[in-house]
């Protein structure tokens, strides 16, 4: 297996605070990671820093093998750095099927951009209804997302990333304040995405269960530091994890 | 056929549609329904202005850009009609080299603004157009050797298209030049119209919509936003441009008054507020009843004085020379009454 994603001394600080303090940690093709630790341990500022939302103080990270520190997110992403993000971030007053679409073209440019009409480019429709199909919401394609539910909206967070087919797929707990009826219908999605070998996937998640479920792997991160580093059931168990939990048996949790 | 011509972005209200209808007919027919010079003086305002407003909002409404510099572009448009038509003689040649030059220079000089500024926060392109739109204007009334100063100039522009040029009679109608030089412009506006509704729904104007609506998340999903905001501007300011160049030809004069105050700013600037940001539509409205009220409120008062002489206060308060007053009371009332525009409040009273 290959790494798809590496981080090396990843550090950011802010003012005197380190957040996140170098952090090294591969991401193998085929494998999905789930990052763990208590609340403010850095775990979406991880994220941004290898997502490019916010810069590195310092070390690298490579997609690929290739270093990406210096550029965008928006570069980053058309290299196959797909991100979704905890809280949800969408196009609020464009229908459902225009978000989706949006991330389709975003990595598909179309022709005639400037001069042909949005809704004359059918294969982009297609393609786009067919992601909205997985995550159950083509039966609102044509709503504004600002009148969507919230578990409707966190559905599309993660359509949205699926439309972008990255090659890493960035999850930052994409269930959280989801009905217990609509939480399946992400995780399986997930599941089915670990199928494709080429591909990784981080999962920020704080549900133990999903975790038991859908984990190849864990990290642990605390303060900011990569404290475990392992196999699900083994990193568990661990002294550390139950030190950053305050005590707490993860499985409690 | 319609549907491919206004991009398939109908009007959604059946009040609306009828407005745009009365508007579009009133002007194709403006030379046969409202005979008299002012009448066909305002119809060419109102065309121009539509274009003009049209090409505001897709900065302003589309991509949430503001600028103050885009009357400096319509008086790019116009200076370039103008100079081109004063050094190279009279002919559809020069008006044709000049107005395209200038859409070209108009939209580099964007692009240089755009770049140096775009890249920052939106305010701060704000006031980069306010500093170099006000230079330019300060320019032009200097270089008076060359623009005429704060007089400007008058040129001449091909026969055909003058009063001289007289055509027969259609419907009881003199058609002369100048009710030819109505109809290119009008028709040159609504052709421009037209690619700027199809430019908002494209696929990349459903960018500009998303850059609109979230910034973050499109640069996230891996658009280069800064390059998108750069050619709309750049887009916008040869659409302004090629305005510019019409009224010049409709004018038949420019000069810093017509083309380059800070008033024609603030007018566009209520035309795309009182018809509605971000839907193209509300700049023909916003245009008409914006050019209209400026013409015709002060006749309007002027009667409204007159009927109402016995009663003291009012009739003064109606005092013709008090228009400005109420243009600005109705702008008032409209921004209340119509936070998102007139085309906002016919399409879902939101």
């Amino acid at each position: 297996m290959t790494d798809l994603l590496q981080t090396q001394d990843l550090t950011v600080r802010f003012g005197g605070h380190v957040a996140v303090d170098a952090v090294t940690c591969a991401f193998r093709a085929g494998e999905l990671t789930a990052i763990v630790g208590p609340n403010g341990a850095g775990k979406t500022t991880y994220f941004n820093l290898i997502s490019g939302q916010i810069p590195a103080s310092s070390g690298t990270v490579r997609l690929m093998g290739e270093p990406i520190d210096r550029l965008s997110a928006s570069e980053r992403c058309r290299r196959g750095l797909g991100r979704a993000f905890q809280l949800t971030s969408l196009f609020p007053g464009l229908s459902v099927l225009e978000n989706v679409r949006l991330a389709i073209q975003a990595h598909r440019p179309v022709r005639g951009s400037l001069f042909s009409m949005a809704t004359s480019h059918e294969a982009l429709t297609t393609e786009a209804t067919s992601v909205l199909e997985r995550v159950r919401l083509d039966n609102v394609r044509d709503q504004p997302v600002s009148e969507l539910s919230h578990g409707n909206q966190r559905k599309l967070e993660v359509a949205m990333l699926i439309a972008l087919d990255p090659k890493v797929y960035m999850f930052d707990e994409p269930t959280a304040g989801m009905s217990a009826d609509e939480a399946p219908v992400v995780l399986d999605l997930i599941a089915e995405l670990k199928a494709d070998t080429d591909r990784t996937i981080l999962l920020v998640e704080h549900k133990m269960d999903v975790i038991r479920t859908l984990a190849d792997r864990i990290i642990v991160l605390h303060n900011g530091e990569l404290v475990a580093d392992g196999d699900p059931a083994e990193v568990m168990a661990s002294d550390v994890v139950q030190e950053a939990y305050m005590g707490k048996g993860l499985s409690d949790v | 056929m319609l549907m491919r011509l206004i991009s398939g972005d109908r009007p959604r209200s059946r009040i609306l549609t009828l407005v745009l209808l009365a508007i579009f007919l009133g002007l194709l027919f403006a030379p046969f329904l409202f005979p008299g010079v002012r009448a066909l003086e305002t119809a060419a305002r109102i065309s121009i202005f539509i274009l003009l407003a049209a090409s505001y909002d897709l900065l302003l409404g589309y991509t949430g850009v503001v600028s103050f510099a885009h009357t400096m572009f319509f008086g790019m448009g116009a200076y370039g009609v103008g100079l081109a038509s004063q050094h190279m003689g009279r002919g559809f040649g020069p008006l044709i080299l000049g107005s395209l030059a200038a859409a070209v220079l108009a939209a580099a000089l964007a692009f240089i603004i755009a770049l140096f500024s775009l890249r920052v926060r939106a305010i701060f392109f704000a006031m980069i157009t306010l500093a170099v739109a006000s230079a330019v204007a300060v320019l032009v009334s200097q270089l008076s050797s060359i623009t005429g100063g704060e007089d400007g100039f008058t040129f001449q522009i091909p026969r055909a298209l003058g009063p001289a040029n007289r055509m027969g009679e259609v419907m009881g109608v003199n058609i002369t030049g100048k009710i030819l030089n109505y109809y290119v412009v009008f028709f040159i506006s609504l052709a421009l119209f037209f690619v700027l509704l199809r430019i908002v729904n494209s696929p990349f104007g459903t960018v500009l919509k998303a850059i609109r609506e979230n910034d973050f998340r499109a640069e996230a999903i891996g658009y280069r936003v800064v390059r998108y905001r750069t050619i709309a501007t750049c887009i916008s300011a040869a659409m302004a441009a090629l305005a510019g160049s019409l009224f010049a030809l409709w004018l038949r004069y420019v000069g810093p008054e017509t083309t380059l105050s800070f008033e024609i700013m603030l007018d566009l600037l209520l035309m795309v507020v009182i018809g509605g940001m971000g839907t193209i539509w509300g700049a023909a409205i916003g245009a008409t009843v914006m050019v209209l009220a400026q013409t015709y409120l002060q006749d309007l008062m002027g009667s409204a004085a007159d009927a109402t002489m016995a009663i003291p206060m009012l009739s003064r308060l109606l005092d013709p020379d008090r228009w400005l007053l109420w243009l600005g009371v109705l702008f008032i009332l409209s921004v209340y009454f119509f936070p998102s525009g007139i085309v906002g409040r016919l399409r879902g009273g939101r």
